[in-house]
C-alpha cells in the first residue's frame, strides 16, 4: 500500500492550517481512497447480532439505510443524552475557544478543518441543537442547528472514524470536553443503522467466538505459545513452560493476542515468558480469555462488556487469586476505567499481591488486575531481578506513552523506571509530545488497517516528527511503547516519517537484560536474534 | 417606558435566568454517569515509592479532596488553558513546531476575573449600608485614578479582553471557521454592557442614588420607578444586562455551570480502587466458557489443553 501514498515532501505540502473557505455545516462527502475504512462484513456483523448487516460501500450514493434510519438515530441520541452526562454536558458547554484545534494529530497531519476536535463535535452538536434544544428547534440554522440528512450521517462516518479516541484534546480543553466521548457516541449511533467498519467488527466478532481478535482457535494458540517457548530456548538455552487453562494457578495472565502472533510484539512476549520462568511464577494463560485488547470499546459500550466479560469469568472458572495484564493501550483503558463497572464486582478474587516481593497492589484493590509494568517495577525496586543493562547497549531508546495508559490511567513512571534499569541509553522525546501530552500513533481505536494508510500516516506525523527529533539529536534507534496497536502500526509510520528506527516493547528490553539462573552460557544474541555488540569481550555478571 | 425597562424586563430576565439555570442543571444532574472517566494528566497513585509532586496529585487526583483542588485550579486560574500551545508545520524543513501560546489564557483570565469584580462592585446597588468589603474591592480596583471619576482597572481589562477575544475570532482563520453567530453575539453583548457601563460612569452620569432606589425596590418586590432622573443610557445598559441574563442559560455561557459537571475533571482516578456502579447497566449476550469448549472440544483435546468435559 505504501507506494500508493505520496512522498513525505508532497504530503507535507498538502497540509495547510488555513481552512479553505468551506462551511462548517456543509457536509464533506469527499471519500478519497486512503482516508476511510472498509465497511463491516455482514457475516461477521451477524455473528454478534449487529443490526442491519448488509453489503454497502461508502463511495456509493445509496448506503442502503433502513427506512426509518432518522428515527433510529434521533431516538438513539435521546437515549444517550440521558445515559451519558458527558454527552449532554459536552454538547451544551463548548465555547469554541479553539484550544483543542491544533492538538489533534489528525488535524495536524491533514489540515482538514473538520478534524479540529471542536469541529468534529460540532458535526453532532449541530444535530443536538436542531432536535433537542429550544433555540435550535425555533431558529434552526441561526442558532447553530442543522437538519439530520443522509449526508450528515455520511460525514459522521468519515470523521468519527478519523478520531482515534486518544483524549489529547481533553487535556487542553478548559472544561475537559473529551472528543472521545463524542466519537464513541457517534460510532454507537452509526452502528444502530448498520454502519460500521470491518477492522473493528471482524476482530470483535472473532474475539466473541474464539477468545481473541485474531480468531486464533485454542489448538493454534497452544501451538504459537510453544513456538515462543522454542524461541526462548534457542536464545537463552533455557526451557520455559507456559501453563495454559490451568486450574488453581495463583495468577491469570492476560495479554493482547498480537503479543503471541505479531511482530515486534513477539519479543515482548518472549520477555514475559522469561521473566515468569525466572520468578517461578504460579500463573496460567487462558485460550478462552486469550485477548487483553477489546475492540468492543471502539464499537459500543455493550460490545465492550460482552467481550470483557471473559476475563473475570475465566478467572473465576480457573480459581485464580488475581489477574496480571500484559503491555497494552486501550486494553488498559477498559480494565482501568470500565471492567469493574461493567463486569464486576470481582469478589471471588483477592487483592493482587506479588508472590515475590509481598507487595500488595492497593491501587488495584477493587478491580484486582495489575499492569505488568507495575509488577516488574516493583520487582526491580526490591532487587529481585538480576539485570545486565549492557545487553541493551545496541539500542538508543526513546519511549512513546500510549494514549490510554497515559490519559485514562496515568501510567508514566513505571515504564520509565523499568527502561532506565534494564538499559543504559534512554532519551525522552520533546515535552509537548510525551506523557499526558503524548501523540497517538494515528492508528488507534480500530483504524490500524491498510485501506486508510494515508490517513494513518497523516495522523502519525506528530509522533514521527518527535521521533525524528531524538533520532537526529541522540541517534535513537528504537521507539519503545506498551500498546499493541502502537507496536503493530508504528513501524509503517516511523518508516515513512523517519526511517531506520525499530519499534519494541518494554519487556523485550527486560528479557534482553534479564540474567536467568538456568542460563548455562553467555547470550550471543538479543531476543530478535541479532548478535549482541562485542559479545565475546563482554562479561556476564550482576549489576 | 421606564416601568417596562426598569421593572418588567429585569423581573422577566431574572425569572428566565433562574428557571433556565435550574432546567439545565437538573437536565445535567438527571443524566447518568455510567463510567468513571477522569482525564489523567499526571502520574497516578500506584506504588508508594513513586513520589508525586503536589501539582501531579491535582492533575491526577486520587481522592475527592484532590478533585476539589483540581476543579479550583481549573475554575480560578484555568489550569488546562495554561497548557495551550500553537503548532506550525514547516514544509521546507519537514518539521512540526510547538510554541507556547498563553494569550488565550491571559485574556480569558482577565475577562472572567474582571467580570467577577465588576459584578461584586455592582452589589453596592443592592445594599444599604454598603458592606465594608465592597468598599475594599472598589478601592483596590480604583487604585489607578487615571481619570476622574475613577476609571476602574477591571473596566480597562474587560474592554481589552473582549476586544482581543473578538478580534481573534475574526483574524485567525481557524477560529473564523469554527465561530458561530452565537459566539460573536455573546461577545458583542458583554462588550456592549461593558461599554455602556463605562460611558455611564465617565461621560454620561446618571443619578446613581435613583438607580439604587430602583434596584432596592425591585429587590424588595415593591418596585417604585423614580422620576426622570435616570437616563435612557442607563436603561439601555440595563436592557442589555437583562438580555444577557435571559440568554445565559440557553447559551454556551452555561460553561460556567457545566464545568462542575464535567466527568473528565470532577472525578477522582480511583478506578481500580473503588467500584463505580453504572445505574443503567443491563445484562448482555455472552459467550460462556462451556459453549466455547463445546465448539472447540476436539481441537482442545488434541492440543492437550485441560477440559471441563473429557
Amino acid at each position: 500500500m505504501s507506494d500508493e501514498v505520496a512522498s513525505r515532501e508532497e504530503l507535507l505540502k498538502t497540509i495547510d492550517y488555513v481552512p479553505a473557505k468551506q462551511d462548517l455545516y456543509k457536509p464533506n462527502l469527499e471519500f478519497r481512497p486512503g482516508t476511510w475504512n472498509y465497511p463491516a462484513n455482514p457475516k461477521k456483523a451477524e455473528l454478534v447480532d449487529l443490526p442491519y448487516p448488509r453489503e454497502w460501500n461508502p463511495t456509493d450514493l445509496d448506503w442502503k439505510l433502513p427506512e426509518n434510519w432518522k428515527e433510529i438515530i434521533l431516538k438513539g441520541m435521546e437515549e444517550r443524552l440521558d445515559r451519558y452526562r458527558s454527552l449532554r454536558v459536552y454538547l451544551d458547554i463548548c465555547v469554541r475557544c479553539g484550544a483543542c484545534a491544533d492538538k489533534c494529530h489528525f488535524y495536524l497531519g491533514s489540515g482538514d478543518p473538520k478534524n479540529m476536535p471542536v469541529a468534529r463535535t460540532e458535526l453532532m452538536r449541530s444535530i443536538y441543537r436542531r432536535y433537542f434544544t429550544v433555540g435550535g428547534k425555533l431558529l434552526g440554522g441561526a442558532a447553530g442547528g442543522r437538519e439530520l440528512t443522509e449526508d450528515v450521517l455520511k460525514e459522521w462516518f468519515y470523521y468519527y472514524y478519523q478520531c482515534t479516541e486518544c483524549r489529547r484534546c481533553s487535556v487542553f480543553c478548559p472544561y475537559g470536553i473529551d472528543t472521545c466521548e463524542i466519537t464513541m457516541m457517534g460510532r454507537e449511533l452509526l452502528n444502530l443503522v448498520g454502519i460500521g467498519i470491518n477492522w473493528i467488527v471482524e476482530p470483535l466478532s472473532n474475539c466473541f467466538r474464539t477468545g481473541n481478535h485474531l480468531g486464533i482457535q485454542p489448538h493454534a494458540f497452544a501451538d504459537t505459545v510453544e513456538f515462543a517457548m522454542d524461541d526462548v530456548e534457542e536464545i537463552t538455552g533455557v526451557k520455559v513452560n507456559v501453563p495454559m487453562n490451568k486450574k488453581g494457578a495463583e495468577i491469570l495472565f492476560v495479554t493482547p493476542s498480537a503479543d503471541y502472533f505479531a511482530q515486534p510484539h513477539w519479543y515482548t512476549f518472549l520477555g514475559y515468558m522469561m521473566l515468569f520462568h525466572e520468578l517461578d511464577l504460579d500463573y496460567t494463560m487462558s485460550s478462552y480469555a486469550s485477548e487483553g485488547g477489546n475492540f468492543g470499546l471502539f464499537h459500543s459500550a455493550e460490545m465492550m462488556k460482552r467481550l470483557n466479560n471473559k476475563i473475570y469469568a475465566e478467572a473465576q472458572r480457573l480459581g485464580v487469586k488475581w489477574i496480571l495484564g500484559g503491555e497494552c493501550g486501550h486494553m488498559w483503558r477498559v480494565i482501568h476505567q470500565y471492567m469493574d463497572t461493567i463486569n464486576g464486582p470481582a469478589d471471588f478474587l483477592e487483592v493482587p499481591k506479588s508472590p515475590i516481593t509481598g507487595t500488595v497492589f492497593e491501587n488495584a484493590k477493587a478491580t484486582k488486575m495489575t499492569h505488568i509494568s507495575e509488577f516488574t517495577a516493583d520487582l526491580i525496586k526490591n532487587n529481585k531481578l538480576k539485570l545486565d543493562p549492557s545487553r541493551n547497549d545496541q539500542w538508543k531508546i526513546t519511549y512513546h506513552d500510549s494514549c490510554n495508559p497515559a490519559r485514562a490511567m496515568g501510567l508514566f513512571e513505571e515504564p520509565r523506571y523499568i527502561i532506565n534499569n534494564v538499559a543504559n541509553n534512554f532519551y525522552e522525546m520533546p515535552e509537548n509530545t510525551i506523557r499526558e501530552k503524548t501523540f497517538c500513533c494515528g492508528s488507534g481505536s480500530g483504524l490500524g488497517t491498510d485501506e486508510n494508510l494515508e490517513m494513518r500516516l497523516r495522523g502519525g506525523l506528530p509522533r514521527g516528527n518527535a521521533v525524528k527529533y531524538v533520532k537526529e539529536r541522540h541517534g535513537v534507534n528504537i521507539l519503545t511503547c506498551m500498546c499493541a496497536i502502537d507496536k503493530a502500526t508504528l513501524p509503517a509510520v516511523v518508516d515513512y516519517w523517519v526511517g531506520d528506527v525499530e519499534i519494541g516493547g518494554i519487556h523485550e528490553l527486560v528479557g534482553n537484560a534479564l540474567i536467568m539462573k538456568d542460563e548455562q552460557k553467555p547470550r550471543t544474541t538479543d531476543l530478535r536474534g541479532d548478535p549482541l555488540p562485542g559479545v565475546e569481550g563482554s562479561e556476564e555478571g550482576g549489576e | 417606558m421606564s416601568t417596562l425597562f426598569g421593572v418588567i424586563l429585569p423581573y422577566a430576565a431574572i425569572a428566565i435566568f433562574i428557571l433556565g439555570m435550574l432546567y439545565k442543571v437538573i437536565k445535567w444532574g438527571k443524566s447518568a454517569v455510567p463510567f468513571r472517566i477522569p482525564t489523567t494528566c499526571a502520574q497516578e497513585e500506584t506504588l508508594p515509592w513513586i513520589k508525586r509532586k503536589p501539582h501531579e496529585k491535582l492533575d491526577n487526583p486520587s481522592n475527592n479532596l484532590a478533585v476539589v483542588g483540581r476543579m479550583l485550579l481549573e475554575v480560578l486560574i484555568f489550569r488546562s488553558l495554561w497548557r495551550n500551545t500553537r503548532a506550525e508545520v514547516k514544509a521546507d524543513s519537514q518539521k512540526l513546531i510547538y510554541s507556547g501560546s498563553k494569550f488565550l489564557w491571559l485574556f480569558g483570565l482577565l475577562f472572567h476575573w474582571s467580570l467577577l469584580v465588576i459584578l461584586i462592585r455592582h452589589c453596592r446597588l443592592f445594599f444599604e449600608p454598603v458592606p465594608w468589603i465592597l468598599d475594599v474591592v472598589e478601592n483596590i480596583d480604583g487604585m489607578l485614578e487615571i481619570m476622574i471619576p475613577t476609571l476602574y482597572l477591571t473596566d480597562i481589562a474587560i474592554l481589552l479582553a473582549v476586544t482581543y477575544l473578538f478580534i481573534r475570532r475574526v483574524v485567525f482563520s481557524q477560529l473564523r471557521y469554527i465561530s458561530l453567530p452565537a459566539d460573536y453575539f455573546a461577545l458583542l453583548l458583554i462588550g456592549g454592557v461593558a461599554v455602556t457601563g463605562v460611558l455611564l460612569r465617565i461621560f454620561f452620569h446618571t443619578d446613581v442614588e435613583a438607580v439604587k432606589e430602583l434596584a432596592m425596590s425591585v429587590l424588595r418586590f415593591s418596585p417604585e420607578v423614580p422620576d426622570q432622573s435616570i437616563s435612557w443610557l442607563f436603561y439601555f445598559h440595563l436592557a442589555m444586562v437583562c438580555t444577557l441574563l435571559a440568554y445565559f442559560p440557553f447559551s454556551k455561557m452555561m460553561h460556567a455551570g457545566g464545568i462542575f459537571f464535567s466527568p473528565t475533571r470532577n472525578m477522582a482516578n480511583t478506578n481500580r480502587v473503588k467500584r463505580h456502579v453504572n445505574p443503567w447497566d443491563y445484562p448482555v449476550k455472552l459467550h460462556p466458557y462451556h459453549e466455547y469448549e463445546e465448539e472447540f472440544h476436539d481441537k482442545m483435546k488434541q492440543a492437550g489443553l485441560p477440559l471441563e468435559k473429557e
